[in-house]
């Protein structure tokens, strides 16, 4: 993953050049900072001026976004445009990377991710993540959903994990598939239904907010489907971010789509707006497939 | 916006608070506990060292290098008898060990997957846990008891069989790790597999090749116990393959268990050059790891 | 690999390219190596030279076992399995029972483990898990010193510096104390002890058990340790409750493999551990190992009895140590599998 990221950046450098010199390579006007605020107004997690560099190479350029609450956003672009980067800078997932910097400041729920203070175990626990390869422990079915719930001390009698072993997998909709199965190793499951059963895990420690890091890209279509439409049902409890380079996921699953390039946030706003009426030259580009 | 807009309370439980700070306090208790781990093994290696160099170093002189060993009472003496016999000894064992060696990781890597090949490579590996010590009865049961005499012969013999099977699979490793475009290249321009091999693969797994091999004589230049009975010792100059060989890590034993406190220091010094010849082969190793297909 | 890419050829010597050897010659040879090298003479030759340097190895590992089990069969045949339980050692009765040697070698080689085992898991945790680079490096290069350091010289060291320090420092200070009460501080401090066999073998197998440890921690996938900290784990509960026991398999076998070089160590531990053939629950008293009573009374051996007898421990010393070995061969093999796939 590491070498992934590093690329990633890699590629951005190179291929900086050609944006700059198209007709319209005046620096893009700042991005409205969002679409329309969420029903209740809230905003669940904050970018403000965001910027991060992998060694020397710079990943993330000023980014400033808004993400409401209980809402489905998505991030896309081209591989290597930051939007892996920029998710895993929410719960500070890439502090395991060495030799990592940043400026400005990412808010959850109005507190500064990056402080100095600030617990990263606290935070993980709130910001739940999901990757792009599914990784279940090689454990049980039932630890592997209970792993978050112990570590955290969530709940102190073994009915209490039952139920809320049930509770996660339930949400996940993973339970009916798996309930006369719970102690059997979690790597026998499918592909589809590991990523579910991580989701499960995931969502066991009661987190505000999930980063999906391209949860469907190594499923099949039946599988994929599925993890979307279980997208669809969580949304009303949890505040989702997802990555995707399939802008038909992003367009079937988010309310709002941010646009990343080479670094840069170029747009934000309703998804539908995005992908019916995108104000900025490169989104359309991106979107119609002219490029990346 | 210190309130939370995200329908849920906060985390600001005392409980859930406290019960964090002491995870985390647990987690830095046991991080710095790996530490302190890390110094307790780094310790004795300092340790080491610094009494080498105390012990040691005084007693290092040119006689040290040219003299031969004085007897009980006398000052002085050096250690040049068995500085030669550790060199003849490895370079016996060299000669002995390395074509074999050589020989043998080329087949387990060109052969691969045929069943004598897993069998010529567990028995490597398996050869590579036997203790010194059965090394040495080994060879004393074979080559002492059929020239009746201990001798440079038998002790060479000796540290060859404890080469062997270190450069087998150093030397597979490094011919694996040549690319096979390399190997196709050679063999479609015509070549048969042995000028592939000769001409192409082994030059350029060279380096690896020649770094197992100094690791490998560095180790048994250090070796004591096949030793004991097979080269055997001897207090003057020899260099005649069916005469018993003093050697430097033999010396440091017998000077090291003995009531007397020059032959003490003696002891060191001679164990200050024995490191240093094996450190300084070690080093030299590792200049040599720049394989370019090495890179992973 | 290039001989993989010809076809498999079932039967050699219907193929056009066995014109091109001489006639008559490839016959024998061609049912040697079968399919690979046909129609090439050289090659035949080549192919028949590496084999024989392959072969070699197990022979001469046969030939070992033969030279040994032979020189140690007149005392098979006169103690039996008596050899092995009694604990009578007596070169001038002509009496030979191995029991203190084979109980001073497994007590000093697991004592060693439980106190290298530790100490190495902890520092393979600091350097794969904690220590910033500029660090981790050279801590790393002296792990591999420490493997490099002859055997004699530890125990040259063991004798001025470790056996004095014990003595002083911590056995009398213990035996003082305790001596009365607990079974292993009782009786003199002698220094030369089982404690002190015991300490040098941790030293030289730690860089053994580490490396192996840092090897298999470095192959816990970096998925499985950002699911543990995803999800709220601290460093030490994602490297103790989920890299630890992904990699449990290898450092078992690390360990094991650490087993098999203090089980067959010795010069260092004949140095250090007293030499004298008795059985004694204290670890301040001197002990006796199977390698070190080779070492000391091989060349002494006067008697045909005698030296078959040293040549049985020399056997049961190669038996343990290649089971140990095997077992570790096993395991460490088991979880590179399981990582690279």
């Amino acid at each position: 993953m590491i070498m992934e990221k590093l690329s990633d950046a890699g590629e951005r450098t190179v291929g900086q050049s050609p944006v700059r010199s198209s007709p319209s390579g005046n620096r893009p006007a700042p991005p409205p900072r969002t679409g329309e605020p969420a029903p209740d107004g809230g905003l669940a997690v904050a970018a403000r001026d965001f910027s991060f560099w992998y060694g020397k190479t710079q990943a993330l350029d000023s980014i400033t976004l808004d993400v409401p609450v209980r809402r489905v956003s998505a991030l896309i672009g081209p591989s290597g445009c930051g939007k892996s980067t920029f998710l895993r800078s929410i719960n500070r997932m890439n502090d395991l990377i060495p030799d990592t910097r940043h400026e400005g400041e990412i808010l959850l729920d109005g507190s500064a991710v990056y402080s100095s203070g600030r617990d990263v175990v606290e935070l993980r626990k709130r910001v739940g993540m999901v990757f792009q390869k599914s990784n279940p422990f090689p454990k049980s079915i039932y630890e592997n959903v209970a792993y978050g719930p112990r570590v955290n001390r969530l709940v102190s009698s073994r009915g209490d994990m039952d139920a809320l072993v049930e509770e996660s997998l339930r949400q996940a909709a993973l339970w009916d598939e798996v309930k006369d199965r719970l102690d059997r190793s979690a790597l026998g499951l499918s592909g589809g239904q590991q990523q579910r059963l991580c989701i499960a895990r995931a969502l066991a420690v009661s987190p505000e907010v999930i980063l999906m890091d391209e949860p469907a890209s190594a499923l099949d279509p039946i599988a994929t489907q599925k993890i979307e439409e279980l997208i669809h049902e969580l949304k009303d409890r949890y505040t989702i971010l997802i990555v995707t380079h399939n802008m038909q996921q992003a367009a079937r699953v988010s309310d709002f789509t941010a646009f990343f390039f080479m670094g840069r946030l170029i747009e934000i706003g309703k998804t539908e707006e995005i992908f019916t009426n995108p104000r900025q030259e490169q989104t359309e580009a991106y979107i119609t497939g002219r490029f990346g | 916006m210190n309130t939370s807009t995200l329908g849920r309370p906060v985390d600001t439980d005392e409980k859930a608070s406290a019960l964090r700070r002491r995870r985390n306090r647990f987690n830095r208790i046991m991080l710095t506990l790996t530490g302190v781990c890390a110094v307790v093994v780094v310790v004795p290696l300092l340790l080491i060292f610094y009494y080498l160099m105390v012990a040691g170093a005084g007693s290092i002189n040119l006689d040290f290098f040219t003299q031969l060993p004085a007897p009980v009472g006398e000052p002085g003496g050096g250690m040049a008898n068995a500085l030669l016999g550790t060199m003849f000894l490895v370079l016996l064992a060299g000669a002995i060990g390395i074509p074999i060696a050589v020989g043998a990781g080329v087949f387990l890597a060109e052969d691969g997957r045929s069943p004598l090949a897993t069998v010529v490579r567990f028995t490597a590996d398996v050869m590579n846990g036997i203790p010194s010590i059965v090394v040495g009865i080994f060879v004393w049961a074979w080559v002492v008891v059929w020239m009746g005499r201990f001798s440079l012969l038998a002790g060479g013999i000796a540290l060859a069989v404890m080469l062997i099977p270190m450069v087998t699979r150093t030397t597979e490793e490094m011919v694996r790790l040549v690319p096979k475009e390399l190997r196709e290249g050679g063999v479609a321009l015509g070549f048969t597999r042995w000028r592939t091999t000769l001409g192409i693969v082994l030059p350029a797994a060279r380096s690896g090749i020649l770094t197992g091999v100094l690791v490998a004589l560095a180790r048994i230049a250090g070796e004591t116990a096949p030793l004991l009975f097979t080269a055997f010792g001897n207090p003057f100059w020899e260099w005649r393959l069916n005469e018993p060989i003093s050697a430097l890590p033999l010396l440091i034993y017998q000077y090291a268990i003995s009531p007397y406190d020059e032959w003490h220091r003696l002891a060191w010094a001679a164990a200050l050059v024995l490191i240093g010849l094996v450190l300084a082969v070690s080093l030299a190793s590792r200049f040599l790891i720049r394989n370019p297909y090495r890179q992973r | 690999m290039n001989p993989k890419a010809d076809p498999p050829v079932g039967i050699p010597e219907a193929t056009p390219a066995s014109v091109s050897a001489p006639p008559g010659g490839p016959g024998p040879f061609r049912r040697l190596f079968p399919s690979r090298q046909r129609g090439n003479v050289q090659d035949q030759v080549y192919g028949f030279a590496l084999k024989g340097f392959g072969i070699l190895l197990p022979v001469l590992f046969l030939f070992m076992v033969h030279r040994i089990g032979t020189s140690a069969w007149p005392a098979i045949q006169t103690f039996g399995w008596g050899f092995i339980t009694s604990q009578e050692w007596n070169p001038v009765l002509r009496d030979f029972g191995a029991l203190p040697f084979i109980f001073g070698t497994i007590v000093s080689s697991f004592l060693a483990l439980a106190i290298a085992v530790p100490l190495a898991v902890g520092l393979a945790i600091f350097l794969t898990e904690l220590a910033p680079r500029w660090l981790a490096g050279p801590v790393a290069f002296a792990t591999e010193l420490l493997a490099a350091i002859p055997s004699v010289v530890y125990g040259l060291w063991g004798i001025f510096v470790l056996v004095p320090f014990l003595r002083f420092t911590i056995q009398e200070p213990l035996s003082r104390r305790f001596g009365d009460t607990i079974p292993f501080f009782e009786g003199p401090a002698y220094g030369f002890s089982m404690m002190s066999g015991a300490v040098i073998l941790s030293i030289m197998i730690i860089p053994f058990i580490s490396a192996v440890t840092r090897e298999v921690l470095v192959a816990v996938p970096r998925e499985q340790r950002e699911a543990a900290l995803a999800l709220g784990a601290t460093r030490w509960e994602m490297t103790w409750q989920v890299a630890l026991p992904y990699a449990a398999p290898g450092i078992m076998g690390g360990a094991i493999l650490g087993l098999g070089r203090a089980l067959g160590e010795t010069m260092a531990i004949t140095m250090v551990i007293g030499n004298r053939p008795d059985i004694s629950a204290s670890l301040f008293a001197p002990g006796y190992t199977m390698a070190s009573v080779l070492a000391n009374e091989f060349t002494e051996a006067t008697g045909a009895l005698y030296l078959s007898a040293l040549m049985e421990i020399a056997l049961l010393l190669f038996g343990i140590t290649i089971l140990v070995n095997i077992a570790a061969q096993f395991l460490v093999w088991r979880v590179s599998r399981r990582g690279g796939s």
